[in-house]
């Protein structure tokens, strides 16, 4: 089976600033972590691999530093990292982002399954992974929590709700986003991460993989981004409460009564 | 679908809202949809349709009405009774492509964040995922959507100028649910279903509802939640009954739900579920940055721990320091006694 996995580069937690002129998040010079979604991703698709062979490849957009992220993906036994990275998709939204994978992902040819992240943990969207099914006309199922069965090109899956979970039965090709509950992403060796050092990561421009370039970047973008500011701060300064455990539970209960939270 | 001039945008016109369902029943998310919804529609001077897409849904027209609809879009059919990701697109899709509403709104619900990407691509329209406010902007009229990004650590103002509808999902609870006017009636709008739309690709094989489970997370308007210092599941068992009694949910730090101890459903944070309640209660949560940025616009935020340094404690509005396993059992006794 051959098999795409997502992945995205983040800024680190602690960090993040806004490019003035997009008001989107800067992704240059920031320290940057492989989002934690996309883990769980990456161990599925290697997961596959090991029941049905096949290949993996990582897939990401973003500036060169993504390289990095790339080769996390490697170390952990991708076989293949792709970098699309070209000013063209720079400023991308849901929409121009999830056009531009899905085209890397028809270039590619043969791809049989697209795993993403259920999200990234900087836009927090959860858009891409549908937005790319759509643009591949192909099935989806998102929060895939498990994956019971793999049977010739067909994958049944386990997808989580609000209440409950369904199980479905999808027809590859398909893209699915999944949740931590799936797996438990493995630890790179140290062979491994040293093999990563020395693989290839292809980097591909709009060009190469044949991107119409009025569906990309901030002009192929539906949505802009027209303000960004920080949130409203708390505001509220802490009361500290001690003593032993009836004196405080008296006190609390007495406080969440007064805001009729009880 | 690009619309650049003054006439193609003045095609498209009313507000729709998409209804969330569950067998035989509007989830509220839909009526606090409907009460940001007509608000919309009063600024823009149009309709609020409400669209229900499924098996049975005819019956619940009467309901969206009294919460302010003025028009349900129904398709009532068993081809859409389960939530198939491509049946219910392409049937929106395609409904979109024919009334060419203004502004579609969706909860921001695992089955709205699976629909609405798929449609805003087929379409061709710009999408804002989870937004926590929508105005319309007086000069252009224009839908501006006010979204949390980065774990609430920036707030967005995000518009769609040049496409058509301007879409949006919004988060659960955020919205004020509209006051019930049973006299207000409203025009039923009945499509048939294009058996073109059914997916050949994907079925449901089996939709199970956990029972029994407490309140939902993401619904909760109190949250009792627990950390590595709770020990064990005997520790969540304790939180399970303060959560009861004050008709709240039980959630958990990532350490907790690593451990075994409480199920991945209830995990908060990061990587588990981002929650807005009224109220947050972190028993033994330290305060992990991927928990704090899960939970730190609720709107009170309690923490019990021994050790007033944690980062919980700091950001906390109570900050209570002592055992959990003394106290909490002592709430319950209270709030019993209320």
């Amino acid at each position: 089976m051959k098999i795409v996995a997502c992945i995205k580069q983040v800024p680190g937690t602690n960090d993040c600033t806004i490019d003035p002129e997009t008001k989107r998040l800067k992704r240059e010079g920031v320290e940057a972590v492989l989002n934690p979604f996309d883990l769980y991703a990456l161990e599925q698709a290697m997961l596959l691999r090991e029941a049905v062979g096949g290949e993996v490849i990582a897939l990401s957009m973003g500036p060169p530093q993504a390289e990095t992220s790339l080769r996390e993906a490697l170390s952990c036994g991708t076989d293949r990292g792709v970098l699309l990275c070209d000013r063209a998709f720079a400023g991308s939204d849901t929409w121009a982002t999830s056009y531009a994978l899905a085209t890397a992902i028809r270039h590619l040819g043969g791809v049989e399954l697209v795993l993403c992240g259920k999200q990234a943990v900087d836009g927090d969207t959860a858009q891409v992974g549908p937005g790319i099914a759509a643009h591949l006309g192909w099935p989806q199922a998102t929060y895939v929590s498990a994956m019971p069965g793999v049977e010739g090109k067909r994958l049944t899956v386990r997808r989580m709700n609000e209440d409950g979970h369904d199980v479905l039965e999808v027809d590859l090709p398909a893209v699915m986003t999944v949740v931590k509950d799936l797996n438990t992403p493995r630890v790179p060796t140290l062979r491994s991460c040293l093999a990563a050092r020395k693989a290839t990561v292809t980097v591909l421009t709009a060009a190469d993989i044949g991107a119409d370039a009025r569906c990309l970047g901030l002009d192929g973008s539906p949505t802009r981004v027209v303000k960004t500011s920080p949130p409203p701060p708390r505001g509220t300064k802490t009361v500290h409460i001690a003593g032993d455990g009836r004196t405080c539970a008296r006190q609390i209960v007495h406080e969440l009564r007064m805001k009729s939270l009880v | 679908m690009i619309a650049r001039t003054d006439a193609e945008r003045n095609e498209y016109r009313h507000v729709w809202v998409v209804a969330e369902l569950r067998p035989g029943e509007v989830e509220s998310v839909t009526w606090e949809l409907l009460g940001a919804g007509r608000r919309l529609a009063d600024a823009r001077g149009c309709e609020l349709w409400c669209v229900l897409l499924g098996k049975g849904t005819a019956g619940l027209a009467g309901e969206c009405f009294a919460r302010g609809a003025d028009a349900a879009l129904v398709v009532d059919d068993p081809g859409l009774e389960h939530f198939v990701d491509e049946a219910h697109a392409n049937a929106l899709s395609a409904l979109i492509r024919k009334h060419k509403p203004e502004i579609v709104l969706c909860g921001a619900t695992a089955r709205g964040r699976a629909l609405i990407p798929r449609v805003a691509v087929q379409i061709h329209a710009g999408l804002t995922a989870d937004c926590t406010g929508l105005e319309i902007e007086p000069d252009s009229g224009l839908l501006l959507q006010t979204r949390p990004a980065f774990g609430g650590n920036i707030i967005a103002t995000i518009k769609s100028a040049d496409h058509r509808p301007q879409m949006a999902t919004v988060r659960p609870r955020v919205m004020v649910e509209p006051p019930i006017d049973p006299a207000r009636s409203g025009r039923l709008v009945r499509e048939s279903f294009d058996p073109a739309w059914a997916s050949k690709l994907a079925r449901v094989l089996e939709a199970i509802r956990h029972a029994g489970d407490g309140v939902r997370l993401g619904d909760a308007d109190f949250i009792v939640a627990g950390g590595r210092a709770m020990g064990g599941k005997k520790g969540f068992d304790m939180l399970r009954g303060l959560a009861e009694v004050v008709g709240g949910a039980l959630g958990a730090s990532r350490a907790a739900v690593d451990a075994g101890w409480i199920d991945y459903a209830h995990q908060v944070g990061q990587t588990g579920t981002t929650v807005q309640p009224k109220c947050y209660l972190a028993c033994g949560i330290s305060g992990q940055i991927q928990h704090l940025v899960g939970m730190q616009s609720a709107d009170l935020i309690i923490a019990i721990d021994k050790n007033p340094e944690a980062p919980m404690m700091k950001l906390a509005d109570y900050a209570i320091e002592g055992d959990v396993f003394e106290i909490v059992p002592a709430m319950i006794e209270e709030i019993r006694r209320l």
